[in-house]
């Protein structure tokens, strides 16, 4: 059955093509084929993942190869897929929330007379994602990888109409190819050392290969990582991603996608296992992007940029697990299925809002939309537990054990993943505030209304998830579930009892919540965004996100204009200048030489009598000397 | 013997005088005649002063070819003649630049 594997892909693709070619009749039931191949490679999931669950330890890796794609000399690369512990976790996650977005988009798109065309690049995304996670070939991976890329850029760029969404797929596509140089890079290094871009055969040589060479491509993969996964410094895209339409923004940029540099480093654990500085650097990638990300939600009035802000911070949560090597790659991939769940859960919820109140996303036009949207903020509310980590919702498993963990690594490390939990619990206070309790600050002619039956049952789902995804961590079930990957971790020794640091985080995360509700309902909250000058300076610099644009911009996109504006000066004064310098010179010669041609016979007959007349002076020169 | 190498000269120096001063086509043309019959002077006055005959060889040479070109030479004066009612040479500048 597992040879079968290849189905879950090539289902959701055969559907996004399908109905990309389709044509205008499509249109009536595009969305529904759409929805019907997500859940059907769901099924099949779980069918495969039920039959794993059934299986012995050692048989739960299923590899199988389809055919072979490159065989040239030496380069040999099968197009395989292996359904293990990992990739079928994966499999559930990316088919079941994206089953439920599906059928979410149903209603979020019902309006756009794009749809089908909007399910057939989702349906393509479902697609390259598995492709990415069932890949047994580190090159395979690197398909998905950039087909990922492509629905990125095709979704975010949806509603190409606006400048701003064209400009912001383009950016997201841009900064992603600096990452994918790094882990193209990699794939090169890891064939010329070692022969194979397999991730068993690389993984398993790696021990035998140099210290430097096992850094080298553990820095390479976290570029590739940093990129995919918006890590600082390649973070910038993914605020701006947030202009495609929201259930994109929901799995692609929540969920699922913008996790796969996370699940990049854990599958090579191998590598990261045999580099101390590779590790260290992840955790520095990690622990930055956590505190940045937390820094930009806070500012941010835009309710999907704050959200985005959030999973910048969250993927620094998992970045940062995934670097501390094995004692913490289960929990990254623990905080990474618990965060699909939440997060996916609250951007449909302000997709809903969004929907209410005629696409406005400011929130400070928002306020009181607790009783006019109850369902929405329901689960908007139990996604808002489960991010803040309040026990015994899915995200206070998740974060508690990786603030265990980084302490178990260094103090300064747990230190500033705890004071992240805070800011994410002060900032998320923030925002469910601003939308939903507060007074109301509505524009003018806004009826805000609940959502349909269509958009809220995804969002009930994804609530209940939310709400109950710790499940997974009873009695260590899911360490244990991916030790075979992961690798064995003796547990570390703390200084304090772990239920003491629980109590912790606990107090941090309600002094972050108190503090919030200290700040926002004291006073009313302005409908005008106050002017830069008249808030703080760390207010200010979240709101230009940390100023990481205008950093860009002078470290790359200016010194390049500069560049390009040299060679376009060069290419026309130098190279052009030379060669229609020569021509023109030429020309100039011939202008001359054409002057003596007269026409008259005479002159020429003048012309020879001379010359001969010289010739015979010569002649007679040279006889009589 | 002097004297025959003085009218060569003269004969040859009237010929290319007036090839370059002449428009007429056909007086160019004797010009050029002239100028080879000085030439064949020449070439017979060295022959008898060398005593050998190469100077006559060379002699009937130039005759022979001197032949060959009015027949082709004329020829031509009187196609243009034809095509542009005028046999100056200084009209026939189609080459101009």
């Amino acid at each position: 059955m597992f040879d079968l594997q290849w189905l879950l892909i090539a289902i959701p693709l055969a559907s996004g093509l399908g109905l990309l070619v389709w044509g205008k009749e499509g249109d009536r039931f595009g969305h529904l084929i759409g929805t019907a191949a997500s859940a059907l490679s769901f099924l099949f999931g779980v069918v495969l993942f039920a039959s794993l669950l059934g299986k012995d330890g050692e048989d739960r890796s299923q590899s199988t190869k389809l055919f072979t794609w490159i065989d040239a000399g030496s380069f040999h690369v099968d197009m395989g897929f292996t359904f293990d512990q990992l990739s079928g976790l994966f499999v559930l996650l990316i088919t079941g929330v994206g089953t439920l977005i599906h059928v979410y988009s149903i209603g979020y798109m019902a309006h756009d007379e794009r749809r089908r065309r909007f399910f057939a690049f989702l349906n393509i995304f479902i697609a390259a994602m598995l492709t990415l996670v069932l890949a047994s070939d580190y090159l395979v991976l690197f398909l998905g990888w950039e087909g990922v890329g492509l629905a990125s850029y095709l979704l975010i760029g949806f509603w190409q109409h606006k400048d701003s969404a064209a400009a912001a797929a383009k950016k997201a596509f841009v900064v992603n190819r600096v990452g994918d140089l790094g882990m193209a890079t990699g794939i090169m290094l890891m064939f010329s050392e070692f022969g194979t871009s397999s991730i068993h055969a690389v993984n398993g040589a790696i021990t035998g290969a140099s210290g430097s060479v096992a850094t080298a491509l553990g820095l390479l993969l976290l570029l590739g990582a940093c990129g995919k996964s918006a890590q600082v410094p390649l973070q910038s895209w993914l605020l701006d991603a947030m202009e495609g339409p929201t259930p994109v923004s929901a799995l692609i940029h929540a969920a699922t996608m913008v996790t796969a540099g996370v699940y990049l480093v854990v599958r090579s654990h191998g590598i990261f296992d045999a580099s101390e500085a590779a590790r260290t650097a992840v955790i520095v990638v990690g622990l930055v992007t956590l505190l940045a990300g937390a820094w930009i939600g806070c500012a941010k009035d835009d309710i999907k940029k704050a959200l985005a802000g959030s999973t910048m911070s969250q993927i620094g949560y998992m970045m940062l697990a995934a670097g501390l090597g094995p004692a913490g790659y289960a929990f990254a991939i623990f905080h990474l299925i618990t965060h699909g769940f939440f997060k996916a859960n609250m951007f449909l919820g302000a997709g809903s809002v969004m929907h209410g109140m005629d696409d406005d996303v400011e929130m400070r036009h928002y306020g009181g939309l607790r009783t006019f949207m109850p369902i929405t903020f329901a689960t908007f509310g139990l996604g808002y537990l489960a991010i803040i980590g309040v026990p015994p919702f899915a995200g206070f498993w998740s974060k508690d054990k990786i603030i265990e963990a980084a302490f178990g690594e260094n103090f300064w490390v747990g230190l500033g993943a705890l004071l992240g939990a805070g800011v994410t619990a002060f900032y998320m206070t923030r925002l469910m505030i601003m939308t939903f309790l507060s007074e109301k600050r509505w524009r003018e002619g806004v009826h805000p209304h609940e959502s349909p039956r269509v958009m809220t049952w995804p969002l009930i789902g994804l609530a209940v998830l939310s709400a109950l995804g710790g499940v997974l961590l009873v009695s260590n079930w899911i360490t244990e579930w991916l030790e075979p990957i992961t690798g064995h971790a003796e547990h570390e020794e703390l200084a304090v009892p772990a239920i003491v640091l629980t109590l912790i985080i606990t107090v941090v995360v309600a002094i972050g919540v108190v503090a919030a509700v200290a700040f926002y309902r004291r006073e009313p909250i302005a409908v005008e965004t106050p002017a830069d000058s008249s808030v703080s300076i760390f207010a200010r610099a979240g709101r230009h996100e940390l100023y990481g644009n205008e950093l860009n911009d002078a470290i790359v996109v200016r010194p390049t204009r500069h560049l390009t504006r040299f060679l376009v000066w060069f290419d026309g004064k130098g190279v052009d200048g030379f060669v229609t310098g020569v021509a023109d010179r030429l020309g100039d010669t011939s202008q001359f030489l054409r002057k003596p041609q007269t026409g008259y016979v005479r002159s020429y007959a003048l012309t020879m009598f001379g010359g001969v007349a010289v010739l015979v002076l010569a002649l007679l020169a040279v006889t009589l000397a | 013997m002097n004297e025959y190498i003085t009218l060569s000269l003269i004969l040859f120096t009237i010929g290319s005088v007036g090839v370059l001063v002449r428009r007429n086509a056909i007086v160019v043309f004797m010009c050029i005649e002239l100028m080879l019959n000085a030439t064949n002077l020449a070439f017979v006055s060295f022959s008898r002063q060398n005593g050998n005959l190469d100077g006559q060889v060379a002699a009937f040479f130039v005759m022979v070819v001197a032949a060959a070109e009015v027949v082709v030479g004329l020829s031509i004066i009187v196609s243009i003649y034809r095509a542009r009612r005028s046999a100056s040479v200084d009209e026939a500048s189609l080459l101009k630049s």
